[in-house]
């Protein structure tokens, strides 16, 4: 196994924990994996709160509720009262699909402490059409209920070829809703956005020309609305520091209680995950052959090996690198320095061609039905 | 942004301050992030509970640390922590 010396086990701080992969909304860039209807069964509900009480103990503070669609668990205020009792700060990461005022209310006085809403574009057509699901009109509602019960207001917008263009009309909805803070996340090439990779990547001018348009306007609402803006890392020249480094920060644990380094791990080969059904979390953090993996700097290849930038950016994705080149041992490909930097400009190349050509293939869509074919 | 001398401070009712036993420090928590303090913010950060005005939180960390002198710095802490949404003055 590689990086098997337990040197340095910090603790979790980040317990990202995916209830359920159920979800009414069909967004082409999601980033759970092609093939989830292959892992249909979930956690009970006496099952995450064990979860959440072991991590807490070793120190995570920071509790990310998400999905799919989080809000389809009907235990989600107890998870949330349970969570609030062990003193987790709780963040609700959801479409806002189906959240109504009753329901808003019932999560604050579990204790719930941020919602985070996803809004697909600044227009109703072409929200519904990414969405998959006629989803526009709900969500802006949710935004001002959101905010009207005293959460901070989060609002998430993936950014991707279909709504580049809508910039700064996607700014100035995120200022008009009341947003305090606003993510404008870039897609990351992993799960579905990597099989409609053609169809979502935009070329390097339209990423210019956006990231412009957002900090100018992020000067403007200094202060007032914080504006998140997470990289294209197709058009950087060194890789994201990925997960704050593999079993340092953030523990994933998926539906079927499959725990994860970070959330595409599932994808890599003999990483044997384990699950929070066979083991404590205390065991999978500081045991497991999955967490220890790539811990440290032992397991890496040239040129990221004698690299003096790798303790800042630890040699990038493993996920990516797998994804792209076929060895997760690899340099994340996204770096400039890596020998397989070509596969990247491959992909650019490939979606501009693809944007050009008469008659775009279809966006394959997230839902069962699709995830079947993949599995 | 700048402290107003004359108004109450109170911590920001969207982020939360705690004590966390894992880190042996207290820390605010806010959506998706967090921020470690040292011991001092964390003095400061205590007295602002909507009750005092900056003065006030001076004269008692003083009185508290039998010191004086500690004007500017807890100003200058209190100025950052206004900037980033922590405390607020209304
Ligand atoms: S990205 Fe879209 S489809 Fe995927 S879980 Fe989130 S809301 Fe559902
Ligand atoms: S070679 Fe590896 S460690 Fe060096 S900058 Fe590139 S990804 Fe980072």
């Amino acid at each position: 196994m590689a990086g098997s010396n337990k040197i340095n086990i910090t603790p979790p701080r980040w317990l990202l924990a995916e209830l359920t992969y159920a979800c009414p909304l069909q967004c082409p860039y999601c980033s759970n994996p092609l093939d989830y209807a292959k892992y249909p069964s979930e956690l009970s509900t006496d099952d995450w709160k064990r979860v959440l009480s072991q991590a807490r103990k070793m120190g995570a503070v920071q509790l990310g509720l998400s999905g799919g669609e989080p809000l389809v668990r009907r235990d989600l205020s107890e998870l949330i009262r349970h969570a609030r009792e062990l003193g987790y700060y709780s963040n609700l990461i959801t479409s806002g699909y189906g959240l109504t005022e009753e329901r808003i209310v019932e999560l604050r006085q579990a204790g719930l402490d941020h919602i985070q809403v996803s809004i697909q574009a600044s227009t109703q057509e072409l929200n519904d059409h990414i969405a998959g699901t006629t989803s526009y009109e709900h969500k802006r509602e949710v935004a001002h209920l959101v905010k009207k019960h005293g959460y901070p207001m989060v609002l998430c917008v993936v950014i991707h070829r279909e709504n580049i263009h809508q910039m700064q009309q996607i700014l100035e909805m995120a200022e008009e809703l009341g947003a305090d803070y606003l993510e404008l996340a870039n897609t990351q090439y992993y799960g579905w956005a990597h099989a409609n990779r053609d169809l979502l990547l935009p070329t390097q001018e339209q990423f210019e020309q956006a990231e412009a348009i957002a900090q100018a306007y992020k000067e403007r609402v200094a202060g007032k609305m914080k504006i998140y803006y997470v990289v294209p890392d197709y058009y950087e020249d060194r890789p994201k520091a990925c997960m704050n480094g593999w079993g340092t920060t953030f523990l994933t644990i998926a539906p079927d209680g499959v725990a994860l380094p970070c959330h595409s791990a599932r994808e890599l080969p003999g990483l044997d995950c384990p699950n929070v059904n066979d083991y404590s979390i205390e065991e999978i953090w500081t045991e497991s052959k999955a967490f220890n993996f790539f811990r440290g700097f032992d397991w890496m290849k040239e040129p990221c090996r004698s690299c003096d930038e790798k303790e800042k950016d630890f040699g990038g994705c493993r996920c990516q690198a797998y994804l792209l080149t076929g060895d997760m041992y690899n340099t994340d490909p996204v770096c400039s320095k890596s020998p397989n930097r070509h596969v990247v400009q491959e992909a650019i190349d490939s979606a501009k061609s693809a944007s050009l050509a008469p008659g775009e293939k279809p966006l394959i869509f997230r839902n069962s039905k699709n995830s079947r074919d993949f599995a | 942004m700048t402290i107003d001398p004359d108004k109450n401070i109170r911590f920001s009712p969207t982020h939360r301050l705690q004590w966390e036993e894992a880190q042996q420090k207290d820390v605010i928590l806010y959506p998706e992030g967090m921020v470690e303090l040292n011991q001092s913010s964390a003095e400061i950060l205590k007295l602002c509970d909507g009750n005092r005005k900056p003065q006030q939180i001076v004269d008692e960390l003083e009185r508290k640390f039998e010191t004086t002198g500690l004007r500017n710095d807890i100003i200058a802490f209190l100025e950052v922590a206004l900037k980033n949404g922590w405390i607020k003055q209304d």
